[in-house]
């Protein structure tokens, strides 16, 4: 299966570029659909959508503040989805969520509903490969594509199998810990970007502390792009407003395209 | 039926699992193998048995409460976990989790604590051997149990506030996992309750089997050979509740577990996925995980631990929600009575027998006594206005 968000990463990839994957916090903001659509126009390849969660323990402060205040502001996943019905993106999006949300609607239904509203991913970072199954299969069925997490404690022979099993792009996480803006970019970015890339051909992105456009392209020269979230999620906690949002992805697809 | 071992999945029925980050899978895999390699070591357990009976000093004796008994109309008996060193039943499962941190050559130990009893038996073990030692817990615990915060930092212990969500058990939780995520190299995450990814629930509640079957026994000797009619636990995330169980499930006796009404998980009956675990949790129509409420910083937590969901499930135990102000006339009726100042965590327990006494007239009913209300006596002396 190959799904919108692969061939797109793909055709950005055959074209010799550097694929770019911001993250929006779902329903942050009135103008949070504009957003998605000013981020696309700016060159993002595909956009991850966050669905905020009650208890995101992969996230760090600045990925929970924006979840707060969309939770607290009455954001649901049912109100994420009505909100991006009939809407034009532009670039395929995949929903970023955790297991409750999906299970808890019930994996046929919620990867259903993902469908039903144009949205090609998903990525569940705390549903592994041991768990995946009852929710792949729903998401199969319903050609919704999942992203797999690829992490640096992961042994050699556990690679494979998560490649095997991703659809869309592999998610390589560049560092031990949670997401957020660092300083510099781990030396585990680039070699869990080498490691992927000497397995599968699929598209290899690194995500969990690339935060800055050098570091993007730094990490992107093994890899096939990147993962942006806190630094983009920040400009939309300072109410940067879609403009605001879109100017720093520009730049992150600026740098990737010079490089 | 016995308490046994889960699926190689994790699994209790259809509880349980491994829903963890990515990161952390190779970790909670080692953790397994090392677990099984060391519980099936002759020297593991005689080293464990070792500290159980010198440090923390086991075997807890059972006591009959004959006071307590006749003012309830039943033959009440107390698993004393509360004369455990540090207080309450969580040394045990502290003292096997960090043997085996030690064995698997980790230098720290992070642990999440609501009451503040397991991070407490945390920062003791880390002391005892020599360990680096990071505590969690939640603002608002942080503010009720003072008494615990500065024991812990006493004990050499970095006491780490939980800023987050609601600042009790559940954003504690959230955070050691997150600190783990990051540091999984070197750090045992010494999860408190049966509960967590596998093999959390399994481990746990097999580290707390002593404290069932040492009741098995001493209530045999007690009862010419017979079992109780009722083993009663409170259950937060249900570790001692496990571990008193795991040695009555064979039997007839029938498996109470007392869930605070504020966080009665089980009672609600809804499965979702959250630390690491399915099982029963509290949560709106969503799947956003809703916050606990209840006077006991220990049991404020809105999920259970999957082998408790399984045994809720098949109909092996029950488990039954109690008040906060049925817990606290138990918790005097306790003191009153026995001399025996409960942790308000236990207390819940009592305030079931005292509930559910026409149904447990006559019979005899086993408490785990998992903790001393020492730390809980400055909250209720704001509760009863002294």
């Amino acid at each position: 299966m190959t799904g919108a968000i692969e061939s797109a990463l793909r055709a950005r990839r055959d074209a010799g570029g550097k694929c770019l994957v911001p993250y929006i916090t779902g329903g942050l903001g009135a103008d949070w659909i504009q957003t998605l659509q000013a981020v696309a126009a700016a060159g993002a390849d595909v956009i991850e959508i966050g669905m905020p969660f009650s208890d995101p323990v992969m996230d760090g402060p600045t990925i929970q503040e924006a979840n707060d205040r969309a939770l607290e502001a009455g954001v649901t996943p049912q109100s994420i989805l009505d909100d991006l019905r009939g809407a034009d993106i532009g670039v395929p999006t995949a929903v970023m969520t955790y297991g409750n949300i999906a299970f808890h609607m019930g994996f046929e239904r919620f990867a259903q509903s993902l469908a039903a509203v144009d949205i090609s991913g998903c990525i569940l970072p705390d549903i592994p490969l041991e768990e995946v199954g009852a929710w792949a299969e729903a998401a199969d069925a319903a050609g919704v594509e999942t992203i797999m997490l690829a992490a640096p404690t992961a042994p050699d022979e556990r690679l494979p199998l998560i490649v095997e099993r991703s659809h869309g792009f592999v998610y390589g996480v560049g560092l031990l810990g949670i997401t957020g803006v660092r300083s510099e970019l781990a030396a585990s970015a680039v070699e869990i970007a080498r490691r992927l890339k000497a397995v599968t051909d699929k598209p290899v992105l690194v995500g969990v502390g690339v935060g800055t456009p050098e570091q993007a392209v730094e990490v992107s020269q093994v890899a096939d792009g990147v993962v942006v979230g806190s630094a983009v999620v920040q400009r939309m906690l300072e109410q940067a407003g879609p403009e605001g949002v879109a100017q720093l992805v520009g730049e992150f697809r600026a740098a990737l395209d010079a490089a | 039926m016995t308490m046994t071992d889960p699926t190689t999945s994790g699994r209790f029925g259809d509880f349980g699992g491994m829903f963890v980050p990515e990161t952390l899978v190779p970790a909670c895999q080692e953790l397994e193998a090392a677990f099984r390699d060391a519980w099936g070591d002759p020297t593991f357990r005689s080293e464990l048995d070792h500290l159980l009976k010198t440090y923390a000093g086991r075997p807890s004796p059972l006591t009959v409460c004959n006071r307590l008994s006749e003012e309830l109309g039943c033959r009440i008996l107390f698993k004393r976990e509360d004369l455990n060193h540090t207080g309450s039943h969580k040394i045990n499962n502290v003292l096997g989790q960090t043997l085996l941190a030690k064995r698997m050559g980790k230098t720290r130990i992070i642990a999440e604590t609501g009451a503040g009893q397991h991070g407490v038996a945390s920062a003791t073990a880390a002391a005892l051997f020599g360990m680096d030692c990071v505590v969690y817990m939640g603002t608002v615990d942080i503010e009720r149990q003072k008494l615990n915060v500065f024991r812990m930092q006493l004990l050499g212990a970095e006491v780490r506030a939980a800023e987050t969500g609601s600042q009790t058990l559940k954003d504690a939780v959230n955070e050691a996992m997150r600190y783990w995520v990051a540091a999984v190299e070197d750090t045992h995450y010494c999860l408190g309750s049966v509960m967590g990814p596998h093999p959390y629930p399994w481990m746990v509640r097999e580290f707390h089997r002593v404290i069932g079957d040492e009741a098995r026994e001493q209530c045999a000797e007690l009862l010419d050979g017979g079992t109780p009619d009722y083993v009663v636990a409170c259950v937060g995330g249900g570790s001692n509740a496990a571990g008193i169980f795991a040695g009555f499930a064979d039997t007839d006796a029938q498996l109470i577990g007392a869930e605070p009404a504020g966080g009665a998980a089980v009672g609600r009956a809804v499965p979702g996925i959250v630390h690491g675990s399915k099982s029963y949790l509290m949560q709106d129509e969503w799947g956003q995980v809703l916050e606990a409420e209840s006077i006991s910083a220990g049991l404020d937590y809105p999920g259970i631990g999957p082998e408790h969901a399984h045994l809720a499930s098949i109909g092996r135990a029950r488990y039954e929600p109690v008040t906060d102000e049925e817990v606290v006339e138990a918790f005097q009726l306790c003191s009153r009575t026995e001399g025996i100042i409960p942790a308000l965590e236990s207390a819940h327990a009592l305030a079931w027998i005292a509930k559910q006494r026409d149904e447990v007239a006559g019979k005899t009913v086993l408490v785990n006594m998992s903790g001393r209300g020492d730390k809980d006596v400055n909250q209720m002396m704001d509760v009863l206005g002294a």
